[in-house]
């Protein structure tokens, strides 16, 4: 191994990068809202099991679940535009695929942490006249989300790492920049692995405030 | 009467709490010792140090008038293939079993024999049929331990460390985790053990075990040896405060005589 | 518009070479990773310090880190790094095995961890080293129940080896570009190879709850 690693061009072109980041962070913000949200939605049809939304609810989790991200960009990017004659530009086609990833994903555990409560809260709650959506927004939904933080936080994370996989379709995040310094500037190897590191540098800190959360949790109730 | 084990001014420690503050203790060959002591007397890490289950903080073990580990410059220090052949030699049973879920009973009894002790199948085989003969579960052999009852998982977990024929055997509160009425007959094949000249020491809170079958008791409290003789005396005229209110508190909803 | 199969019927031999080597760097990762993530798993376990934070520190580098960026970094970084030949078959191989591996040592490692301290301590009074332990006893009950999510992890891994085809590796999705783009059906294409991993990836996942089922009848648990 006799590189000379030379990190000089990465920080020269720190604004690149910058750019790179900021459209990450947009990326994932825009994704993770989406897709967190609309899976609580989707989680409570999957939930109550209502014969005209389960169905749709239930196919609409298997499709995103069971085909590759990439695949879904990939064809909200060429295949859409040509079925409905809406042009997607590489954002809007990232946004599509990985927020509806990430519905189908985080409803599934909405689902689950929903599922996991006691069904004497239910009867508890209609025992002192409470509604349906009453009893869920009140009592179900507070204990069940903070049963699910942990693995939420999870999806997140998987999510932002998600995000370079708008690098195929051209839009500008990260992985995108890092790709046009290291052709640029034959340096993949400080490029890349700059990349590596500033993932890690976000990301670390984030694991392991999750793994502090889910023993803070394990250890209050339960 | 030989000397088999003997305790040497043992102490141990958990971070800052002393749980043990020198105990000595023998135990002779065929004897039957029962440590009494409310919890967190320190009575059963005083059991669990003895086959070294507990590192010790300070002081010695012997076996047969041997010295376990090796010092060097004052300071003793284990290698684990020591304590293994040691572990081989003093068998333990516990509270909760620890029987083998993905094994059968059969399997259970032979498994130390086989990847311990190197014995072949057949011997392996036929020297487990005779421990889960001698603790009534030989029709039991091909079962899973989930289809046995608590009594007869310690039974299995008995003849378990008896078919590794060791020099004594150490019983960990073994009939705490039982119903009631399945503690009669893992005392019973207990007893049956300690006539059969059995050397034995046993952490209980049966009572009556240790009046009809200990040799000797120990009460323990606040990690030291408190009070120590004959079960009948010490049973019956117990001198200290302590060893009083404890059996006072055995004795509280006894039926009336 | 209209739907036009028939390009994609007169180009499904090229989809379905790309099918099988999607399915060929997924079955090479998996017996990679899975042995790898075993090893990880122990050191992280082991009671040496500086092994065990090596360990933690491949295994959080790689959960944290992209899979994008890490095969980027396989394909271009890497070979110019150690002046070695790499193909994009190889890298592929190298970053997903590493990739999974530290995955795997995650489930490994709180399967181990999921086994009742008791199981420990009854191989040990009977003689058994701490290897005899995990070898005869704890592992054995440990991978019964790290299946379902072996099982699923794998379902990641083959959807993640789509990536490969950023590097030009003749994978499905490759192939899918290659076809989309000479015949001018992309609708159609991208429709088709998204139906064929749905059918892959959800045939997998049934029966991966089938297993687990089956796993919940069977299981005995620990003995209490």
């Amino acid at each position: 191994m006799d590189h000379n690693w030379d990190f000089a061009t990465i920080f020269t072109n720190w604004r690149v990068y910058w750019v790179g980041l900021q459209a990450t962070l947009l990326m994932f913000g825009v994704t993770v809202t989406l897709g967190m949200l609309g899976g609580l939605l989707i989680g409570i049809l999957r939930y109550i099991k209502h014969p005209a939304a389960a169905w749709p609810a239930r196919a609409f989790v298997e499709v995103f679940r069971n085909t590759p991200v990439l695949v879904q960009i990939i064809w909200f990017y060429y295949a859409f535009p040509i079925l409905t004659g809406v042009e997607t530009s590489p954002f809007l086609a990232a946004v599509l695929g990985i927020s509806l990833n990430t519905m189908a994903f985080s409803a599934e555990i909405y689902r689950a942490g929903i599922q996991s409560i006691d069904k004497g809260q239910w009867e508890a709650g209609k025992a002192i006249g409470m509604s349906f959506t009453q009893t869920l927004r009140r009592i179900i939904l507070p204990v069940a989300l903070k049963r699910v933080l942990p693995a939420l936080t999870n999806r997140g994370i998987e999510v932002f790492k998600m995000s370079t996989l708008a690098s195929i379709v051209a839009y500008n995040e990260t992985l995108s920049q890092a790709k046009l310094i290291a052709e640029l500037n034959y340096n993949p190897i400080e490029s890349y692995t700059a990349v590596a590191i500033i993932f890690f540098v976000v990301l670390y800190p984030v694991v392991q405030g999750t793994y502090a959360l889910e023993r803070v949790l394990n250890r209050s109730d339960r | 009467m030989s000397e088999l084990i003997r305790v040497e001014n043992l102490h141990k420690s958990f971070g800052t709490l002393e749980v043990l503050k020198g105990i000595d203790l023998h135990v002779n060959s065929g004897e039957t010792l029962v440590l009494l002591g409310s919890s967190g007397s320190g009575k059963s890490t005083l059991l669990r140090c003895i086959n070294f289950m507990e590192t010790l903080t300070s002081g010695r073990i012997l076996l047969n008038g041997d010295a376990i580990g090796s010092e060097t410059r004052g300071k003793i220090t284990y290698k684990e293939s020591d304590l293994c052949k040691l572990r081989t030699r003093i068998g333990m049973v516990f509270q909760h079993f620890n029987l083998f879920p993905h094994m059968t009973v059969l399997q259970n009894v032979m498994e130390g024999q086989l990847t311990v002790l190197g014995r072949d199948k057949a011997e392996a085989a036929e020297k487990s049929m005779i421990q889960l003969t001698r603790v009534g579960l030989a029709d039991k052999a091909a079962e899973f331990p989930s289809r046995l009852s608590g009594g007869q998982k310690q039974r299995v977990a008995i003849a378990r460390a008896l078919a590794m024929d060791p020099d004594v055997m150490l019983f960990d509160e073994v009939t705490s985790a039982l119903d009631p009425e399945l503690v009669g007959e893992v005392l019973k094949t207990m007893r049956q053990l300690a006539e059969e000249g059995m050397t034995m020491i046993c952490v209980t809170h049966e009572l009556g075990f240790a009046y009809h079958v200990a040799n000797r008791v120990l009460f323990l409290n606040e990690g030291t040896i408190h009070e120590e003789g004959d079960p009948q005396s010490v049973l019956r005229n117990p001198q200290t405060k302590r060893m009083k209110e404890f059996l006072e508190g055995h004795a509280l909803f006894k039926l009336p005589e | 518009m209209e739907w036009n199969f028939a390009p994609v019927i007169a180009n499904l031999d090229i989809l379905l070479l790309g099918l099988l080597n999607t399915l060929k760097v997924t079955g090479l990762a998996l017996s990679l990773g899975v042995p790898l993530g075993l090893g990880l798993a122990l050191m992280r376990l082991s009671q040496n310090r500086p092994i065990s934070m090596i360990s933690e520190f491949i295994i959080e580098f790689f959960r944290t880190t992209p899979p994008l960026v890490q095969l980027f970094w396989f394909f271009f970084a890497f070979p110019i790094l150690f002046n070695i030949n790499m193909t994009p078959y190889l890298a592929a191989v190298v970053t997903f095995s590493i990739q999974s591996s530290a995955f795997f040592a995650e489930i490994f490692r709180s399967g181990i961890q999921s086994i009742d301290h008791g199981q420990w301590e009854g191989s040990k009074a009977i003689g058994m080293t701490r290897n005899q332990s995990l070898r005869r006893v704890i592992l054995p009950q440990a991978v019964k129940r790290m299946i379902p999510a072996f099982m699923e992890r794998s379902i990641e891994l083959l959807k993640t080896t789509t990536l490969v085809s950023t590097i030009a590796y003749t994978d499905l999705m490759y192939q899918a570009n290659s076809v989309a783009q000479s015949t001018f059906r992309p609708l159609e294409v991208y429709s088709v190879i998204a139906a064929i991993y749905f059918i892959l990836i959800f045939g997998f996942s049934q029966l991966s709850i089938v297993v687990e089922h089956r796993l919940a009848k069977s299981g005995e648990g620990t003995v209490n």
